[in-house]
């Protein structure tokens, strides 16, 4: 009788150690696999995608990029006016916008331009009681150029908002749809100032977006809840997990035994036995990214064009998609990613071709090549998996034209630091869009104005090209951009500043239960029109 | 005795002022900074870059931060996270549960699992049972927790699909932080007892490869100092008096054998907490560990600064309380003292 009975009870127990059954009766919410720890609850103060792959849910834009898409839509604003001269920015807002209801906030009102201007202004005016909360550094905003932008911010009525700016700025609306510029409640600011616990309003957001903040137990979870008032339709999910898991092959162990439903990022060398599994689906697109490889310039033998141009002839590039990105990305032409407007196709890449390679080498005055420094990426990067083994062969490449590249590498910190110093000869480096306007790369990695800051890492100034670019910026016109945009990518590639090594595909991996899901190509994760179909027969 | 505690409390001021000077200057020894870090490829002008650090208080020379620091610290402030923007002491309070938990679990497996084997080997000393369990514990005592915590993910992760890989518990399950610590406060939740056993089957393997270390000091240390005291006198006496063996063993030796065994599981719990630190970045158990390798990935001064003081004060601490209870039930060392 008692063997019996400790009999059945071991069997229960031996059930419930390997069956999480009850998760059936849940209601339905989804457990995704994030890759990191947000920093912040609040998308103005950070610059990491994990934060803003929570925030894009709970926060929304005066307008915004459409689904899976580059495009821009209307979000908070309904439509816009924009001055002749380019300087006036007009725009309406939504009528009846009804932000979360929290356990930490009851909102009295629906939004008006005094968010818009709370949440602009938190970011621009020094002596805005908010502007030292969470210590005073907006990255984005700044190095979006932002400070030097927008001259002036003015409420016209409750429901209307100009942004005066310094200059004509082509790309504006579009730095408008990115996560820095989420609008917050400012009657919540105004109560949290009021209580003296201004801090909170990084840690308990309050936004308008199609999720509430529900709990955050650091590096572990964090949840969200379904906001039933959101303006456009609800959310098909009713609740949304993140579940922090940095490792990408763990993140494929959790999706396989059901743990998560959907996991970001996965390992190159996973993708084949993911799309194999009977349960699990991937999807991949093109990737909003180029991967590079640096000249230099401001070194001799590197100021030489003919010597950039010999180097990139030299490069089997189709090998390194093959051996490094495993086939997972096509080889880069343009320093824009074909999926961005104005990208130039007609440009003509330098071929692999070992003998033209050396021909303008002793053009260029070194016969028997000469010694240099080739740094590779310490990190694994979505535009270049594996820095180190690219090297190894870009070495191998370098050494049939007689260069000998000595192979040096950094942890990231110091990569970068030393990289923006300048210290570098060849250097590996790439770069994924903010917000899909080409400016964003042209300008950004290679304008004059870039050196300074950093991102040029090759110190490259070109008048010509620098001139068309600058031209463009102030333009309004799309097709009238493209078109300064076609020529600068031809005088790049000729200059040869960089050889552009891959546009990388980016992939996601999910139960097959989970649908609606599309790739955002930014690199973020949404989820606002994702839904769980038919979860029998499958653990979570 | 109070003055031999005093004694060794002063003591431990300089020990806290070396251990965070030493982390205040390596972590600056290495280049890149915080700004650098949060910029990833992107570039801001010189003057944005400068302004950026100002706000952080990097752009003072390396003493006066030094000493602010320090300033602070002696009044419990242990600074703000740069990247989370939140007090580091509130910080590691919220991940020290998780690291306390893992910790004691694999402890009371090293203790309850350590001393029976220890028992045995002494008991058939000299037989193939001693030498094969006593090898084992030297593979145990050798082995890498890294390697450990891989091989055990490995085989009962990955390929009998037994345990999870990763995490506390569930994530569907909604567990409110009663006590921080999962297998209590998942027996609150709606799920009950299934919450449970999703807690369990979390923790098992990182407390087995943070256990194995203690588990086979503590049963090396249970048989040698058995064997020790078995060779006493008194034993040999009521042995001779005709008493059961499992009563000498249990009632007479055991508890003599058993001061010294103390005094190792005391220590090893220093270890545990610094083994957690491998543990953690192995399983992505959320506690103290993988979030100080982060801040050093991320170059988040502060947090590196007060969480390794904190760690190095709660294995001193530890360490500290071994000591004074060593010299309250070890006569022998109490009347020296006194």
């Amino acid at each position: 009788m008692r063997f019996s009975r400790l009999l059945s009870t071991l069997l229960i127990s031996y059930g419930a150690w390997f069956a999480d059954s009850s998760l059936l009766a849940l209601p339905k919410t989804l457990v995704y696999c994030s890759e990191g720890s947000p920093s912040s609850f609040n998308p103005q103060v950070a610059t990491d995608g994990a934060t803003f792959n929570v925030t894009r849910h709970i926060y929304d834009k005066l307008v915004q990029f459409k689904h899976g898409s580059t495009e821009i839509e209307p979000g908070l604003a309904t439509r816009w006016d924009i001055s002749a001269d380019g300087l006036i920015y007009t725009f309406h807002l939504r009528d009846g916008v009804q932000f979360h209801e929290t356990a930490y906030f009851k909102p009295s009102r629906t939004l008006n331009a005094d968010d818009v201007l709370f949440s602009f202004n938190r970011q621009r005016l020094k002596d805005h009681p908010y502007y030292m909360v969470g210590g005073g550094t907006y990255e984005y905003f700044s190095s979006m150029d932002m400070p030097n932008i927008i001259r002036d911010i003015r409420k016209v009525d409750d429901h209307t908002v100009q942004f005066v700016l310094h200059k004509a700025e082509a790309p504006f609306l579009a730095d408008l749809a990115m996560d820095y510029a989420s609008i917050l409640s400012a009657e919540y600011a105004d109560q949290l100032l009021k209580s003296k616990r201004a801090d909170y309003i990084d840690i308990e957001p309050v936004g308008t977006g199609p999720f509430f903040f529900r709990s955050y137990q650091k590096d572990q979870l964090v949840r969200l809840y379904r906001h039933p008032n959101y303006w456009r339709a609800p959310a098909k999910l009713e609740r949304l997990v993140f579940s922090i898991t940095q490792e990408p092959t763990v993140r494929y162990q959790k999706l396989k035994t059901a743990e998560c439903h959907f996991a970001t990022e996965p390992a190159p060398q996973d993708i084949q036995a993911m799309a194999a599994h009977p349960a699990l689906k991937v999807m991949e697109q093109a990737g909003l990214n180029v991967g590079y490889l640096s000249f230099n310039v401001k070194k001799k033998p590197f100021d030489n064009v003919l010597v950039r141009q010999a180097i990139h002839l030299a490069l089997n590039r189709q090998a390194y998609i093959n051996a490094v990105y495993l086939k997972n990305a096509t080889v880069a032409k343009n320093p824009i990613p074909p999926t961005i407007w104005s990208y130039n196709d007609a440009v003509k890449d330098y071929p692999y071709d070992v003998a033209q390679a050396k021909e303008l080498l002793t053009k260029a005055g070194y016969p028997n090549g000469f010694s240099t420094t080739l740094w590779t990426l310490p990190v694994s990067r979505p535009y270049n998996p594996n820095g180190k083994k690219m090297g190894e062969m870009m070495q191998a490449d370098l050494a049939k034209i007689g260069i000998q590249a000595k192979l040096v590498t950094f942890d990231w910190p110091t990569y970068l630091k030393k990289a923006k110093e300048g210290e570098h000869e060849m250097l590996q480096m790439g770069w994924t869009g903010d917000n899909g306007d080409p400016d964003n790369f042209l300008n950004v990695l290679l304008g004059c104005a870039a050196i300074s800051g950093g991102s040029n890492y090759s110190g490259w100034c070109n008048k010509e090209f620098n001139a068309l670019i600058d031209k463009a910026r102030q333009l309004s016109k799309q097709s009238e951009r493209a078109k300064l945009y076609e020529e600068a990518q031809v005088v790049f590639k000729r200059e040869a500043p960089w050889v552009t090594l891959a546009h990388s595909k980016v992939y996601r991996a999910m139960r097959k239960n989970v649908v609606g899901y599309k790739i955002d190509p930014f690199g973020g994760d949404s989820f606002y029109e994702v839904d769980l179909v038919d979860s029998q027969g499958d653990r979570s | 005795m109070i003055k031999v505690l005093l004694r060794k409390l002063l003591l431990l001021i300089p020990t806290f002022i070396g251990v965070s000077f030493l982390a205040f200057i390596l972590i600056r020894l290495v280049p890149g900074d915080p700004v650098m870090m949060m910029l990833g490829e992107k570039g801001v002008s010189k003057e944005i870059y400068a302004q950026m650090q100002a706000n952080l208080g990097l752009d003072q020379p390396f003493y006066v931060q030094y000493f602010k620091y320090i300033g602070h610290v002696f009044q419990g402030d242990f600074g703000t996270s740069i990247v989370s923007n939140r007090p580091v002491l509130e910080e590691f309070w919220d991940r020290f549960p998780a690291t306390l938990e893992l910790g004691v679990v694999a402890m009371i497996l090293a203790v309850v699992v350590g001393i029976p084997l220890g028992v045995i080997a002494a008991l058939r000393r000299n037989t193939w049972l001693d030498y094969g369990l006593m090898g084992t514990s030297l593979v145990g005592y050798s082995m890498p927790i890294f390697w450990w915590g891989l091989i055990l993910i490995m085989v009962f992760s990955v390929n009998l699909e037994w345990t999870p890989v990763a995490g506390r518990v569930n994530a569907m399950y909604e567990i409110q932080p009663i006590t921080g610590f999962m297998l209590i406060d998942s027996l609150w939740s709606e799920e009950g007892l299934t919450a449970w056993f999703s807690a369990l089957r979390h923790i098992a393997l990182p407390a087995i490869a943070l256990g194995t270390i203690p588990l086979a000091v503590i049963a090396r240390m249970t048989r040698s100092s058995l064997l020790e005291v078995f060779s006493e006198d008194y034993i040999r006496s009521l042995r001779a008096r005709g008493l059961q063996p499992w009563r000498v063993t249990l009632v007479h030796a055991l508890r003599n054998a058993f001061i010294p065994v103390m005094v190792v599981i005391g220590l090893t719990f220093g270890s545990i907490i610094t083994g957690a630190i491998l543990t953690e970045s192995i399983f992505s158990w959320p506690g103290i560990g993988k979030w100080l390798l982060h801040s050093v990935t991320s170059r988040d001064y502060p947090v590196i600064q007060g969480g390794v003081l904190l760690i190095a004060g709660l294995v001193v601490l530890v360490n500290f309380i071994v000591d004074v209870v060593n010299t309250m039930i070890n006569p022998k060392l109490r009347d020296v003292r006194s």
